[in-house]
């Protein structure tokens, strides 16, 4: 009897013990996978130099969006910019950290990174299901020189919510009006054909694994796995390789700082160079943060990234803010959070 | 003074006063268990009224057809379970078709045809499969199981049947290498065990002398299996079964690595589909809104149900055999 | 006069049904063998010193497990201590003093339904009673969450081993003047250890494959972490994450935190049998 109950007042001292830890003083996110090879690389190198541990769950866009509305993670993240107006409903800022593309994956035998290239409306046409085998006539058009193998097209796409998928539903609608009347854009549509994969990770595995394939992906998946990626002609006729540079082009004409919630789509944007389908990936925290701790130092992060992470995207070809924005970013944060005593959570 | 007296009354007090103790510590442990066992009826009923609770929103927009209609659109914030529901449904239907006959014969030659000294070690070597965590076939299946099935068998068999009018639909392509198909299978291969196991220890039941009478009357192996010894572990059997099917309808990791995720409901079996537990893992971390979170806990009830029922139904089977005469 | 087409017949009936059966069983135990050359061929390359001291690494980069294994050994720990003598002392109730009440036949019942629901739908159920309360994801949801899965095992069989004590040493032992619970401590448990203890083997081994629970509660952590407030990280979450990922370290990574979990699991298993044998004995 004494046994049991020493028993139970063990349990209970475990119990009670660490809950002063039940505050929470880590800082975690989650959300889009989109920059999830840029956030972790981010999160290693601050580790260490500070020794502070950021803890970025990648569980696509809708996640993201669906956690800081909850208000269980310090900041979300998500590749589809909300719009003002649910932005204030929720009482939420929002700013971008950094830029990239959404890039058709393939897996053909004996068909090279770069080799294939598609248009908008024949990339839309594959994914309604409407062309249905690789050696279809709109395909072949664009490829007269490639062997294009008479199999079927398997067509990956995802199956979490997600703001790459968000970019790529965003292009479709603007180059095919079928598109947009039957799916339309948003982080997660009615796919009229093929197969879901979680995350970029699951649609370039899935699409690695799957002959015939095409995916779409982030460009650092697919330039990380080696993968064969599509050239796409943007809206001035051209073919363009996916690239920081054709990012970068594409980001030439944004208005950063004139939109509300720097919510700017950089999709099918003109120039010859420029990528059509890019996108920048946005960071989400509460006005009046639930714990300003963890969210100051959630800033202090992407603070330190703006300053030296920039080689590092780089090197996985997302493309950084350009400085101006970035001190506007800055601004915003010192302006709109602020924490229960209404000082601003930021300090420089 | 009666010394005798007061000692003999020291000890009866003493005795008392032990009692008392004892007695309330007795109070005490029986009031303690009394309330574990109440915690873990709330808790289980808690788990069923959160479910209800949950779910509360979408069936009141949706109303009972949220269960029947086919329809999964997060934009318009539009659901129906039946697409996740058919999954469901069709990989544990396959993985059933599959994993009973072989979990049969297994048993039938655990018990009637190995030779004495493999019996232990095949029969250990069978319930292992068990004890491995679903993750693993999960794994297993998107590495090994799909990649073999889209290179050798998904393309032969779209070509053998390609032109037969009913079979071309069930097996048309393309060769994912994932969908419903290979989700039954892996389910198959998860579920075996359990069949397996249960069959061949309710075989082993079998009273000797019966199957000594039958072969003694020259029965054939396979005439005293279906004669004496199925007849007589027919409710072991369905238990064992019931069993499996409970595990392959709520399987989530297993399912969720090859399914393919998609919510359509196919012809065929090589297509992706999704289930219940698959959608939800998939998607629950994102759904935003009321509405599309309320849609997912709606399934996760409905899956209870759908769970609860295979049960009762077992249950209710196995009394009424158990009732029946000459078993 | 033998009937030589009658016994042809039943004969080759036999043989073939002989030949399916011995198929199955080359095929059962082709299919085990394949799965586990898999897990073992793959997950031993990719198991290696660093696996045990370097926490999980992000993508492109090599690293270990170490997080994740500390994390899988806290959550299965606490969540063991937490249900099982909870599920324990609740069959107890229901074996020794509540045997004719109304209230156990109830709970047995309800105890059956969760033992086989799906684990993902008490995911759901923290989810919604623990980790939105509290604003974020923890170690202790995921606690919870696998105790949840816990009770109805350790419930079970501790009710069943209790069940199949023989009365008559509980009579004896009450005989004797012994109160109730010193009855069901001395006697009752002690008869019944190996079985409750096989139960609670079993449990461990159950919930240490889980990972749909652990998806929405505990979530997973790319750092180390012993904080119970913040999400943790787990084997099971880590390989769902990794397997599913393009990248040739995560994915070798994946099949050592299978391989890890599965000979976890597959000695936990010989334990309980060589517990539930020794019982058997006794």
């Amino acid at each position: 009897m004494k046994k049991a109950l020493l028993g139970i007042l063990a349990m209970a001292a475990i119990a009670a013990g660490p809950s002063a830890s039940f505050a929470q003083s880590a800082i975690s996110g989650a959300g889009a996978t989109f920059p999830y090879p840029i956030y972790a690389k981010w999160a290693d190198a601050y580790k260490k130099q500070t020794n502070i541990g950021l803890n970025y769950q990648s569980i696509g866009s809708g996640g993201g969006i669906k956690q800081i509305k909850s208000k269980t993670v310090t900041f979300g993240a998500s590749d589809m910019p909300l719009p003002a107006d649910e932005l204030e409903k929720d009482g939420l800022i929002q700013f971008p950290t950094v830029m990239g593309g959404d890039v058709p994956v393939v897996n053909l035998p004996g068909i090279k990174p770069g080799e294939l290239v598609l248009d908008g409306p024949t990339l839309a046409d594959i994914y309604l299901g409407k062309i249905k085998k690789w050696d279809d006539a709109a395909i072949k058009k664009l490829n007269p020189d490639v062997k294009l193998p008479s199999a079927a097209i398997a067509v990956v796409h995802r199956s979490d919510g997600s703001g790459t998928t968000f970019i790529f539903t965003d292009y479709l609608s603007k180059v095919s009006a079928e598109w947009k009347s039957k799916v339309g854009a948003g982080t997660s549509v009615r796919w009229p054909t093929g197969l879901g994969a979680k995350g970029n990770e699951g649609v370039a595995n899935q699409t690695k694994q799957t002959q015939g394939a095409i995916g779409y992906v982030e460009y650092a998946y697919a330039k990380q796995n080696q993968m064969a990626f599509v050239r796409m002609i943007n809206k001035a006729g051209k073919a363009v390789t996916p690239s920081a540079a054709s990012f970068m082009a594409a980001a030439a004409n944004a208005d950063w700082t004139g939109t509300p919630g720097y919510a700017v789509v950089l999709t099918d944007e003109p120039g010859d160079a420029s990528w059509p389908i890019a996108g920048a990936t946005f960071i989400l925290i509460h006005k009046k943060p639930a714990d300003a701790a963890a969210t100051a130092a959630a800033l202090k992060f992407f603070s330190w990234a703006y300053e030296n992470g920039g080689k590092m995207a780089e090197e996985l070809d997302y493309v950084p803010m350009p400085a101006n924005v970035v001190a506007a970013i800055r601004k915003t944060w010192q302006e709109s959070i602020k924490d229960d005593s209404g000082k601003s959570v930021y300090t420089q | 003074m009666n010394p005798a007296a007061d000692r003999s009354l020291a000890r009866h007090e003493g005795i008392a006063l032990t009692q008392k103790r004892v007695f309330t510590v007795d109070r005490l442990f029986h009031v303690f268990t009394y309330l574990s066992a109440l915690a873990a009826l709330l808790l289980l009923v808690g788990v069923i009224v959160a479910l209800i609770e949950g779910s509360l929103p979408a069936l009141a927009k949706f109303k009972f057809g949220f269960f029947f209609r086919d329809m999964w659109d997060p934009v318009k914030e539009d659901f129906g379970a039946l697409a996740p529901l058919f999954g469901t449904l069709v990989t544990a239907a396959i993985a059933m078709i599959i994993a009973v006959p072989v979990g049969i014969g297994i048993a039938i030659f655990l018990t009637e045809l190995c030779p004495r000294a493999l019996r232990r070690p095949i029969g250990i070597a069978i319930e292992l499969l068990a004890g491995v965590p679903s993750i693993i076939f999960g794994i297993w299946g998107l590495f090994v199981l799909a990649p073999f099935l889209q290179k050798n068998v998904q393309p032969a068999l779209i070509g053998a049947f390609e032109n037969i009018p009913v079979l071309s639909s069930l097996f048309a392509g393309p060769p994912y290498g994932i969908g419903i198909a290979t989700a039954g299978l892996i389910l198959a291969i998860m579920v075996l065990p359990f069949v397996t196991a249960i069959t061949r220890d309710v075989f082993q039941t079998v009273p000797a002398m019966q199957k000594e009478a039958a072969y003694g009357v020259g029965c054939t192996t396979w005439e005293v299996v279906r004669h004496i010894v199925i007849p007589h572990t027919r409710i072991g059997i369905l238990g064992g079964v019931m069993l499996g099917l409970g595990r392959a309808l709520g399987e989530t990791m297993a399912v969720t690595f090859v399914i393919g995720n998609a919510h359509e409901i196919g012809t065929s079996l090589f297509g992706p589909g999704t289930t219940i537990s698959a959608t939800i893992a998939s998607e629950f971390t994102e759904a935003v809104g009321d509405l599309y979170t309320s849609s997912l806990i709606a399934l996760g009830l409905l899956l209870f149900i759908v769970t609860f029922i295979v049960l009762a139904c077992a249950r209710l089977l196995l009394m009424r055999l158990s009732q029946r005469p000459g078993l | 006069m033998m009937n030589r087409a009658l016994y042809a017949r039943r004969r080759m009936v036999n043989r073939i049904i002989a030949a399916l059966s011995t198929g199955a069983a080359a095929l059962g135990i082709l299919v085990l063998a394949l799965v586990l050359a898999t897990l073992f061929a793959e997950g031993f390359a990719g198991l290696k010193l660093s696996t045990f001291t370097e926490m999980t690494p992000p993508p492109g980069n090599s690293g270990g497990l170490l997080n994740a294994i500390a994390g899988s050994l806290i959550l299965t720990g606490a969540a063991t201590l937490v249900g099982a003598p909870l599920g324990i002392f609740a069959g107890t109730y229901m074996a020794e003093y509540g045997r004719y009440s109304r209230l156990t036949p109830t709970i047995r019942f309800i105890n059956d339904v969760l033992l086989s629901a799906p684990s993902i739908v008490i995911g759901l159920f923290v989810y919604e009673i623990m980790v939105v309360p509290m604003g974020h994801f923890s170690a202790w949801s995921g606690i919870v969450a696998l105790a949840i899965i816990v009770i109805p095992i350790t419930l079970r069989t501790t009710e069943d081993m209790l069940a199949l004590v023989p009365s008559q040493l509980r009579e004896a032992a009450v005989a004797l003047g012994a109160p109730m619970w010193r009855v069901i401590w001395k006697v009752s448990y002690r008869a019944a250890l190996g079985g409750m203890l096989t139960g609670v083997l079993l449990a461990v081994a159950r919930i240490s494959g889980e990972t749909a629970p652990l998806l929405f509660t505990a979530l997973n952590n790319q750092f180390w972490s012993t904080n119970f407030g913040a999400p943790m990280a787990s084997l099971p979450a880590t390989i769902f994450q990794f397997a599913m990922s393009p990248y040739p370290d995560w994915q070798r990574l994946a099949w050592a935190g299978a391989l890890l979990i599965t000979l976890a699991v597959l000695l936990l298993n010989v334990f309980a049998r060589v517990l539930a044998s020794r019982q058997r004995q006794r």
